[in-house]
């Protein structure tokens, strides 16, 4: 986790500190363990390639989850996720760096929320967005 | 495979939007969501011991994936054997804690058909509604499913 980011720090426009995750089978066991889903095309790289794909792929809900993890991660421990949403636009393989960035795309006041919402998403070894997603979140003040 | 023989009418769509699935409740345990927020690789201390700001430990945000079979059925039968997810939708409403008992259903918000790139697609808009114990609606999570 970093340190805490405040209403006050942040901009339109302001890049997210990219993070580059790498996953392995082992971690996509450990997904289908502990979500429930045990579709063999994750861990299982015979029943994967049989309905053509080159490999074992990445759980969606994992990358959905990493997107999650990298964001409330960078807002820090009294920031409060209020949206999340994510498209899965193209396969993530396993043993391959997955590199995780973003821009904050809006600033601004709701109620009592001051919330940022970020444009997020994933990106494979080639530069493509297999991931993208939106965040929306409540930042302190530090007033 | 698909097959270009199914046609998806205004009444099966009619029929289909407001399915609701049935209730599919499960317990939130501390282990379970230490191993969840492990295998996601998050190592924020929230998912495992706590910190002040969340008062006791909470559970990750998608942590509500691993309540399965949350499914409203069709009713109609459509000739697609394969399953994509689209993407997800989540928006939050208060933590889920260990201790609590969540309750989910899923509803069809929107049904529609396409033809694309891997053929005849039946996309289904599906909004599942968490709820807690205190009937407070903690999350929702509208999804895309293709069927193809």
């Amino acid at each position: 986790m970093g340190a805490q980011i405040y209403f006050e720090d942040v901009s339109e426009g302001m890049e997210l500190p990219v993070e580059v995750r790498n996953p392995t089978p082992r971690q996509l066991v450990q997904y289908a363990g502990a979500s429930g889903d045990f579709y063999e095309i994750h861990y299982d790289r015979n029943f994967a390639q049989s309905t053509g794909l080159k490999d074992i792929i990445i759980h969606g809900a994992l990358k959905n989850a990493m997107l999650g993890a990298y964001v409330t991660g960078w807002a820090g421990p009294a920031s409060e996720l209020r949206r999340l949403t994510v498209q899965y636009r193209g396969m993530d393989y396993p043993d391959e760096p997955i590199t995780a960035k973003g821009l904050v795309s809006r600033v601004y006041q709701e109620g009592q929320s001051n919330l940022v919402d970020c444009t997020i998403w994933l990106e494979n070894p080639d530069g493509q967005q297999t991931t993208p997603g939106t965040a929306t979140v409540h930042l302190p003040s530090r007033n | 495979m698909s097959t270009n023989s199914f046609t998806l009418t205004d009444e099966m769509r009619e029929q289909s939007i407001g399915v609701e699935s049935e209730p599919v409740s499960m317990a939130i345990e501390q282990g379970h969501v230490a191993r969840f927020a492990e295998a996601i690789g998050d190592d924020n201390p929230a998912y495992t011991v706590g910190t002040p700001e969340t008062g006791g430990i909470i559970a990750p945000p998608t942590f509500l994936r691993a309540m399965r079979g949350i499914r409203p059925e069709l009713p109609f039968e459509a000739p697609f054997t394969r399953l994509l997810d689209g993407g997800s939708d989540w928006e939050y409403f208060g933590h889920v804690r260990p201790g609590d008992t969540i309750t989910a259903v899923g509803r069809v918000e929107d049904i529609r058909e396409r033809t694309g790139s891997i053929g005849q697609m039946l996309i289904a808009t599906i909004k599942i509604t968490y709820r807690n114990q205190h009937d407070a609606i903690v999350a929702t999570q509208t999804s895309t499913s293709i069927r193809y």
